[in-house]
């Protein structure tokens, strides 16, 4: 079954008197482990789309479903709990709560599933230690490195087992080697039957993924796999 | 999860997100529950201090007795004109005892009359002392209560002996170290043997009301020696059974009165028959304004305090803004938000609002030494309720801003 499935969206902006069409007409199906790549200029309706993928806003016409639900026509509080239950985010800039240690950011999307103390801890604990990050559960975000912060912002994308992990740009505000294990990570996320869509504009970060959608123009210009997907290896530490 | 164990649920990690904020911004919240703890402290000092004033003077008035009718020259309180109240003849002695021939209902009569003069004790003086002339009926007329000593006796006040009886007040600055009882005083040139000493009784607010500022002698000294008999008006204290019997007592003294001056059913009353009644309206009159005004100008300071806090959370909400745009990305629904937010200004306000409670009371202590009070029950109650009002109203508007903010808008918030 589908995860995605999209029949000719468009969203209309009201901006002053002009009316902007940053969603012409797309249609697209994701299935359940898939590794995604979403690729387009800014201006491209590529954020518009991510942020309609993620259940953050609605379209003006056409037709959503998630996990065969129509989100659509949902209300504010229906979408949240959708983007609770079934969605991850991975955000460019991370956006941890920056006066919380790393379990408590994890533990906070458990808190708004309702998901009681002792069992949030566990799973964030768990979620933490599979990103690899055991030694740094009560640290703050001050004191990780962007890689680190990462891979916590990751851990609080997987902690509710999410239907899909929705990355922004996840390497955007880290450095090549750093942005190379976060893929590494994402990587084996993908591996373990997770379904990823990444949105990025770097050729190179697309190519770790295993399909590559393309928007132009409020429009799919191409929609393909990847005939030589980059598989990153962790290379072996110079000592 | 049931519906109940899900609000409660979200409450209390609404709870713990609020405390965290507020943890994290130590110095802000501490200031901002300062707008408050200043607003709760004034108001509930402020409505103890005027529980203080009432207390008094209820507690003052209970000594003058509260179901003693005075018959007098002067009615106190009326819209006669005072001319017309000048021009009325004086009340004789004469008058008290045809009266007193006539009265079935009071339990006791005794007329009054007094005259400022100073006090002496060797080197200790005290001036212009209400000093009361009576009869030894007197102290039935009233509830005065003895320290030491006793009232005149009928033998004392038909004779004109010169005994006195001292207030608490003029017998503490008379006789610093006590032992009055027995000393010759000086009322005026005069000298007068202390045969008692009264009870401390009274209050402040009745000003020279106030037993503890009073001497009293028998009448006949009065009129012996500060006084001549047909210059000045006596009063007529008529006490009644009880103050279910005051009409009655007050309608047969009137009739009484009426009968001793000769006067016709045309003529009016050319006396005043007054009561306490008169005195405690005008009492609760001022008082009134009092507290109308007292609160307004302290529920101004909460006011005050109310739109601090309502600033400082819009201040939060905006510097939070991503917060709040990652927190519903993640699943915060528009209700969580709104309840974190309205938990922190309620919990600035319920803090601020407890401390200014505890100082309030710390501080009624200090007004306790001079009027007699303490905080009031219900005072606490109030402090409480309108501490977590204000931080329901103040924090309201800036909860819902950040409720309805769009998840997307907000994560792009810089």
């Amino acid at each position: 079954m589908n995860i995605i499935n999209i029949e000719h969206i468009a969203k209309v902006y009201q901006v002053g008197s002009e009316e902007v069409h940053a969603i012409r007409d797309i249609s697209l199906k994701i299935d359940k482990n898939e590794y995604v790549a979403i690729m387009g200029p800014s201006g491209s309706g590529k954020s518009t789309l991510m942020n309609m993928l993620g259940c953050l806003d609605t379209p003006t016409s056409g037709k959503y479903d998630f996990t065969g639900v129509s989100v659509s026509q949902m209300s504010d509080n229906e979408l949240a709990k959708i983007r609770n239950k079934e969605i991850g985010f991975v955000f460019q800039t991370f956006n941890l709560l920056s006066r919380s240690d790393a379990l408590h950011n994890v533990e906070l999307p458990l808190i708004y599933a309702g998901i009681p103390a002792h069992e949030r801890r566990e799973r964030a604990e768990q979620a933490l230690m599979d990103v690899g990050l055991k030694d740094r559960m009560h640290h703050k975000p001050n004191e990780l490195s962007g890689g680190q912060r990462q891979r916590v912002a990751i851990a609080r994308a997987l902690v509710t087992k999410p239907s899909i992990i929705l990355a922004d740009e996840p390497t955007g505000n880290l450095d090549s080697k750093t942005g190379e294990e976060i893929m590494i990570l994402f990587n084996e996320i993908y591996e373990k039957g997770n379904t990823i869509i990444l949105v990025t504009h770097e050729e190179y970060i697309a190519e770790h993924a295993a399909r590559i959608i393309r928007i132009k123009d409020g429009l799919i210009e191409s929609d393909a796999p990847v005939a030589n997907r980059y598989i990153p290896k962790l290379r072996a530490e110079v000592n | 999860m049931s519906g109940i164990a899900l609000l409660s649920f979200e409450f209390k990690e609404s709870m713990m997100i609020a405390l965290r904020a507020l943890r994290a911004n130590k110095i802000r919240a501490i200031l901002t529950m300062l707008g408050i703890f200043i607003g709760v402290t004034v108001v509930v000092l402020m409505t103890t201090a005027i529980k203080g004033i009432d207390n008094s003077f209820q507690q003052g008035i209970s000594a003058l007795g509260s179901d003693v009718l005075y018959i007098d020259k002067w009615t106190w309180f009326s819209n006669t004109p005072w001319w017309e109240m000048r021009n009325r003849r004086n009340i004789t002695m004469d008058e008290f005892e045809k009266f007193k021939s006539l009265a079935k209902l009071p339990i006791a009569i005794a007329p009054t009359l007094d005259t400022r003069q100073t006090v002496k004790y060797q080197q200790r003086t005290v001036e212009s002392v209400s000093v009361d002339g009576s009869d030894a009926n007197y102290i039935q007329t009233t509830n005065l209560n003895f320290d030491e000593g006793r009232f005149y006796s009928e033998v004392e006040a038909k004779s004109s002996r010169n005994v006195c009886i001292l207030g608490s007040q003029v017998a503490k600055d008379l006789f610093p170290h006590g032992n009055g009882l027995g000393k010759n005083v000086k009322i005026g040139a005069v000298n007068f043997k202390v045969i008692g000493i009264l009870a401390e009784q009274g209050s402040f607010l009745l000003g020279s009301f106030n037993p503890d500022q009073r001497v009293y002698i028998p009448i006949g000294t009065v009129f012996k020696y500060f006084s001549g008999h047909r210059t000045r008006s006596i009063t007529i204290n008529v006490r009644a059974a009880n103050t279910a019997a005051m009409e009655d007592t007050k309608a047969e003294a009137e009739g009484i009165m009426r009968k001793v001056r000769g006067l016709t059913y045309d003529q009016k009353d050319d006396f005043g028959l007054n009561q306490q009644e008169g005195l405690i309206d005008t009492f609760n009159k001022t008082v009134g304004v009092i507290q109308i005004a007292g609160l307004f100008i302290t529920g101004l300071s909460l006011f005050v305090g109310a739109i601090g806090i309502m600033n400082i959370m819009f201040v939060s909400v905006k510097e939070r803004t991503k917060e709040i745009g990652l927190r519903k990305a993640i699943g915060a629904k528009r209700r969580t938000i709104l309840t974190q937010f309205l938990l922190e200004s309620s919990f600035i306000c319920m803090v601020g609002g407890i401390a200014g409670l505890i100082a309030a009371i710390l501080l009624s202590f200090l007004v306790n030494q001079f009027i007699r009070t303490s905080v009031q029950y219900d005072a606490v109650v109030i402090a409480i309720v309108v501490s977590l009002i204000t931080g329901l109203v103040s924090g309201f508007a800036p909860a819902y801003t950040a409720a309805k903010m769009d998840p997307v808008e907000a994560l792009r918030f810089e």
